[in-house]
C-alpha cells in the first residue's frame, strides 16, 4: 500500500488505464462466451481494439508531441499491406496462427517506422497548419501507392505497379492486386491479440511520456523555444514521436486487416485518417484513457444507431457536436470537477493537472 | 587564438580606461634600416579596452565578442559589439528600451545568426552553431517573458534542463532497462538538489504554469542551471519582484556564481540590483556600445546618463 501511496500521479493514472483496458476485455470475453452480445458486436471487436491503438499512437503525435497530423491512416495501411505480405510468407514457416500474427505485426510495424522515418524528415521542417496540410497530403500519397501496387508471391517476391500480369509470376498467389487490395486473407486476427497490442501500444506509450526522450518531447511541445534553449535537439524528438507513433499505427493495421477476408486501399483514405483524430479530440488531447473511450464507443455508436437506417450518420454527427460541446462547456467542467472534489479526497496537485491537461472524457 | 600572458600583463598596466583609446598608433620611424629590404617598426601592443576581473585575468574568457554585429534589413540591431566576460565574473548588460540588449543574448545563444563577428566561448569559435549546440557548449539562458513548460511539473522543468547529462535513450526509456532506473533516480536526486538553490524543493510537483510571477522567474534560472552552463545570461531575472524578492536574488546570484563558479551575464532594469552586484558593466544604445567599466564609472561617465536622461542643456 505504501508503495501504491508513493507512486507518482502520473503513474497511478496509467495503472487506472490498464486495469480500465483488462477489465473491459475480461467483461467482453466473458459476455461473448456467455453468447451474451450480437454477433455484429462480437464482429467489432477486433476492429474496435485496433482503432484504440490507432488513437493511443496517434495522441502521441497530437497530445503529446503538440503535432496535428492528418494522414495517420496512411502509416495504417502500409503496416496493412505489409502484414498481409509478411503472414503469407511465413505462412509455410511458422505453423502458430498467434505467433505468425505477432512476427508479421513487427514486420508491419518496421515498415510503417519506415514510411514514418521517409513523411517525417520533410514534414518535420514544418510546423502548425502547414504541417497537417503536408500530412494529409501523404496520407493520400501512401493510399494512391497502394492503389497502384500488385505484388505477387512464387517463392519469391514480385512487383509490379502496371498490372498484375506484369508481375511474371510462376504460379503462386497475387497478394496485393492494385485498387481490389488484398483478398483471400488468413483471418489471424483476434480479440486476445487485438487486446495484447493494446496493452502494448499503451505500455510503449506511456512509457516513452514518462522518460527522458518523453519529456523532451513534451518540452518541445510546451515551449519550443525553450526546449532549444536548453540543449534538446527540436527535430529529433518530433520525430521520434511521429516514427513511433507510425510504427504503432502500423503494427494496427496489420491487425485491422487479418481481421477481414478482404481489404482494399481506399479504407484507409482521409476519413479514416480523421476519424482517428475525432477519437484523440474527443478523449482529450494528450489523455490516454480518454481515447481509449471514445474509440470504443465510437465505433459501437454507428452500429447501435443501424436501427434509424439512413439517418444514422447525421445523427452520429450531432452526437459528436454535442458531446464537444458539452464537454468544453465551463459550467458543466465545474459541476464535473466538484463532483470529484467531492469523491476523492482533497487534492490540489492532481485537480490542477487536470485542469492543465484539458481532457473532460474520463470524468 | 591562445592568449599569452604578456598581452594580459600588457593589458592590466595600462590604464583602466572606460572610452576606446587610440594608443599610440604603430609608429614606423625613419631608421637606419636593420636589414636591407625591411626598416624598423616600433612593436606595441594593440590597443584593447577589455575589461575582467583581476582575480580572472589569467584565465581563458568565459566569453568574447569581435565586432558582433546583425541587421534586420537596413536597420543595424547591434554593431560592432566587442566583450569580454571573465570566468567567474558577474557581468551587466544595461542600456535604454530598444538599445539591443535581448539582441544580444539572441545572437549569443544563435536565436539569430550574427551578420558579422565572431563569439569565443571559454575559447571556441561559435560560428555555425545552433542554438541547442550552443547550450551544450556551455550558454544558458532565461526570457524576458517567462518561457517554462507551462503544463509540466516544477521538477520536471528542472529534469529537462538536465537532459544533456544525464543519459538514457529512447529504447531504455521504453522498455525500462536499467538504465533508466539509475538514470531517473540521478533525474529525480539532481532536480531536488538544483531547487534547493532557490528554497523551491518544496514545489517539485506543482504545475510551472500555476506557480506565481517570482516563482517562475526561479524557476527559470535553476531550468538554465541544470543544463551546466559556463555562461548563465539573465534576461531581467528581477522584473515584477518585489524589493525584498529582488534582494534575495541579488544574494541568489551571487551565490550561484560562488558555488558553480560560473559566469552571469545579466539584463536588468533594476539599477539597486546592477550596481549592486554587478563587476563590469557594458552600456548599449542603439545598437552600439557606448561605455564599459565598473558601476562607479558607469555611475559618472556622462554619455550613460545622456542616454539614460537625454541632454542636459
Amino acid at each position: 500500500m505504501d508503495r501504491l501511496k508513493n507512486l507518482s500521479r502520473a503513474s497511478k493514472d496509467n495503472l487506472i488505464t490498464y486495469a480500465m483496458v483488462i477489465v473491459a476485455f475480461v467483461v467482453m470475453q466473458a459476455l461473448a462466451s456467455m453468447h451474451a452480445i450480437s454477433s455484429s458486436m462480437i464482429g467489432l471487436l477486433v476492429p474496435i481494439t485496433a482503432y484504440i491503438c490507432l488513437a493511443i499512437s496517434l495522441n502521441l503525435v497530437v497530445g503529446i508531441s503538440g503535432e496535428l497530423s492528418l494522414g495517420h491512416a496512411g502509416f495504417m495501411s502500409v503496416g496493412a499491406f505489409t502484414g498481409l505480405v509478411a503472414a503469407h510468407i511465413l505462412a509455410p514457416m511458422v505453423a502458430n496462427d498467434g505467433l505468425r500474427l505477432m512476427l508479421s505485426m513487427v514486420v508491419a510495424g518496421g515498415f510503417a517506422a519506415l514510411a514514418g522515418v521517409l513523411v517525417g524528415i520533410p514534414v518535420m521542417r514544418l510546423q502548425g497548419d502547414y504541417l497537417a496540410i503536408v500530412t494529409l497530403a501523404f496520407g493520400e500519397i501512401i493510399k494512391n501507392l497502394l492503389n497502384n501496387l500488385y505484388v505477387g508471391f512464387d517463392g519469391a517476391l514480385h512487383f509490379s505497379m502496371k498490372d498484375t500480369t506484369s508481375l511474371g509470376m510462376n504460379g503462386g498467389k497475387v497478394l496485393i492486386n492494385g485498387p481490389q487490395g488484398a483478398v483471400g486473407i488468413d483471418k489471424l486476427s483476434t480479440f486476445t491479440a487485438g487486446f495484447l497490442l493494446v496493452l502494448f501500444t499503451l505500455f510503449v506509450v506511456t512509457n516513452l511520456v514518462d522518460s527522458r526522450s518523453g519529456r523532451a518531447i513534451m518540452a518541445v511541445r510546451d515551449n519550443r523555444i525553450a526546449a532549444e534553449s536548453v540543449g534538446i535537439d527540436t527535430t529529433k524528438y518530433r520525430l521520434m514521436a511521429f516514427v513511433v507513433a507510425a510504427a504503432l499505427a502500423g503494427m494496427a493495421g496489420a491487425l485491422y486487416a487479418m481481421n477481414f477476408s478482404s481489404i482494399v486501399p481506399k479504407k484507409f483514405d482521409f476519413n479514416t485518417s480523421i476519424l482517428i483524430l475525432v477519437f484523440v479530440v474527443l478523449g482529450g488531447m494528450g489523455n490516454i484513457r480518454g481515447g481509449i473511450i471514445s474509440a470504443a464507443l465510437l465505433t459501437i455508436l454507428p452500429e447501435k444507431l443501424r436501427f434509424i437506417g439512413d439517418f444514422r450518420m447525421l445523427i452520429y454527427a450531432v452526437v459528436l457536436i454535442c458531446v464537444m460541446l458539452f464537454s468544453n462547456n465551463a459550467a458543466v467542467r465545474m459541476a464535473i470537477d466538484g463532483l470529484r472534489e467531492r469523491f476523492t479526497r482533497k487534492d490540489d496537485d492532481a485537480a490542477l493537472a487536470d485542469d492543465v491537461k484539458g481532457g473532460g472524457a474520463h470524468a | 587564438m591562445p592568449r599569452t600572458e604578456g598581452t594580459y600583463k600588457a593589458q592590466s598596466e595600462r590604464a583602466t580606461g572606460v572610452t576606446p583609446q587610440a594608443e599610440q598608433a604603430p609608429q614606423t620611424q625613419q631608421e637606419e634600416p636593420a636589414h636591407k629590404g625591411r626598416q624598423r617598426t616600433k612593436m606595441v601592443a594593440p590597443p584593447n579596452n577589455y575589461l575582467v576581473p583581476e582575480r580572472d585575468a589569467l584565465l581563458t574568457p568565459v566569453l568574447e565578442c569581435r565586432h558582433l554585429g546583425i541587421d534586420f534589413g537596413g536597420l543595424k540591431a547591434v554593431e560592432d559589439l566587442n566583450l569580454m566576460v571573465g570566468k567567474t565574473e558577474i557581468a551587466g548588460l544595461i542600456g535604454p528600451n530598444g538599445a539591443g540588449k535581448t539582441t544580444v543574448f539572441n545572437l549569443l545563444t544563435k536565436v539569430y545568426q550574427p551578420t558579422r563577428g565572431t563569439i569565443l566561448l571559454d575559447g571556441q569559435d561559435t560560428a555555425g552553431m545552433d542554438t541547442a549546440r550552443v547550450s551544450r557548449e556551455g550558454i544558458a539562458r532565461t526570457f524576458q517573458n517567462i518561457r517554462l513548460f507551462d503544463s509540466l511539473t516544477v521538477e520536471d522543468n528542472v529534469k529537462i534542463g538536465l537532459h544533456n547529462r544525464v543519459d538514457c535513450g529512447m529504447w531504455s526509456g521504453i522498455f525500462r532497462m536499467p538504465r533508466y532506473w539509475l538514470s531517473e533516480k540521478e533525474f529525480h536526486d539532481r532536480a531536488l538538489e538544483l531547487l534547493d538553490v532557490f528554497n523551491m524543493a518544496d514545489n517539485a510537483n506543482d504545475i510551472a504554469g500555476s506557480l506565481p510571477y517570482g516563482a517562475q522567474r526561479r524557476l527559470e534560472i535553476v531550468r538554465a542551471l541544470a543544463t551546466g552552463p559556463k555562461l548563465l545570461l539573465l534576461d531581467e531575472p528581477a522584473a515584477g519582484m518585489n524589493p525584498v524578492e529582488t534582494e534575495e536574488l541579488m544574494e541568489n546570484i551571487v551565490k550561484i556564481r560562488d558555488d558553480f563558479q560560473i559566469a552571469v551575464l545579466l539584463i536588468e532594469h533594476d539599477m539597486d540590483l546592477v550596481m549592486g552586484i554587478c563587476e563590469g558593466i557594458v552600456v548599449l544604445n542603439f545598437g552600439k556600445v557606448i561605455a564599459k567599466g565598473t558601476p562607479e564609472e558607469i555611475q559618472a561617465n556622462p554619455q550613460v546618463v545622456e542616454a539614460y536622461l537625454g541632454k542636459q542643456d
